[in-house]
């Protein structure tokens, strides 16, 4: 605020107010604040549903578009590109954003029919978010080597 | 009481439905692909290409691709509300997401009819 002295509080409460300690920045939300499950959960599906939009529905539809165009652009895709160890690491990284936005978002879905909502059940389908996820990007993972 | 400030033409109630909604579509849709891939003969360019030629593949992956777009604006836009403050740096992110899904919704229409 212009014009205002900074160190002088306005109120007491105001004054309280500004001594709070505040955690809001990305240091601390990593290392410092120990975050439950499920939010770490609800940051994770925002991170998979961001790497969805960009850039993997991008090169999704690359490679779709190539693959359809003709066949020499389907054995291209198929028989040279997927076979290239970065692009097959990509995917990887592609089928764990799916799965866990997938799970994640089945959760919150039957969240909000009110299923699961009490502490220890929202708390185990997180985990359990976290671990299918996980598991199908593995077996997706094994497949593709 | 809710004293509503009355600015803006509704309260996110439409967006929050349409995301659900659309989330469903894409699960279905998903779970029917993974099916059609994984039970079917193995891959090669007629198969690939005869799938992609049937009327009803054409429809449900252009009901996907328009969830999706649907779908993924109302998410960018909560992400960008949330973490991108200065106004003007926000709109200009949030065209740029509008875009690149207009464009990936005209992409699809391209790929799926050409």
């Amino acid at each position: 605020m212009p014009g205002r002295d900074l160190s002088e509080p306005m109120t007491t409460s105001a004054a309280a107010k500004k001594r709070r300690p505040k955690y809001l920045n990305l240091p601390a939300i990593l290392f410092e604040i120990r975050l439950p499950l499920p939010a770490r959960v609800s940051i994770l599906h925002r991170i998979s549903g961001l790497l969805l939009v960009f850039p993997m529905t991008a090169w999704l539809l690359y490679m779709l578009d190539a693959s359809l165009a003709s066949e020499r652009g389907f054995e291209q895709v198929r028989g040279y590109y997927l076979q290239l160890p970065l692009v097959k690491l990509a995917l990887i990284v592609f089928a764990w954003s799916f799965f866990h936005h997938f799970c994640a978002g089945i959760r919150f879905l039957l969240l909000d029919l009110d299923k699961g909502i009490e502490l220890r059940a929202a708390r185990a389908s997180a985990a359990a978010v976290l671990v299918v996820s996980l598991l199908l990007t593995a077996v997706f993972a094994v497949a593709l080597w | 009481m809710v004293n509503r400030i009355i600015t803006g033409a509704h309260y996110g109630l439409r967006d929050w439905l349409a995301q659900r909604v659309t989330a469903a579509i894409m699960a279905v849709y998903s779970v029917i692909i993974a099916i059609v891939l994984l039970s079917g003969q193995p891959i090669n360019y007629a198969v690939w290409r005869d799938l992609f030629a049937q009327g009803w593949m054409r429809v449900a992956t252009l009901l996907f691709a328009a969830s999706l777009a649907w779908h993924a604006w109302v998410g960018m836009r909560d992400i960008l509300m949330d973490y991108i403050k200065p106004t003007a740096l926000r709109l200009g992110l949030e065209i740029l997401t509008v875009l690149l899904l207009a464009g990936y919704l005209a992409w699809a229409v391209q790929i799926l009819w050409r």
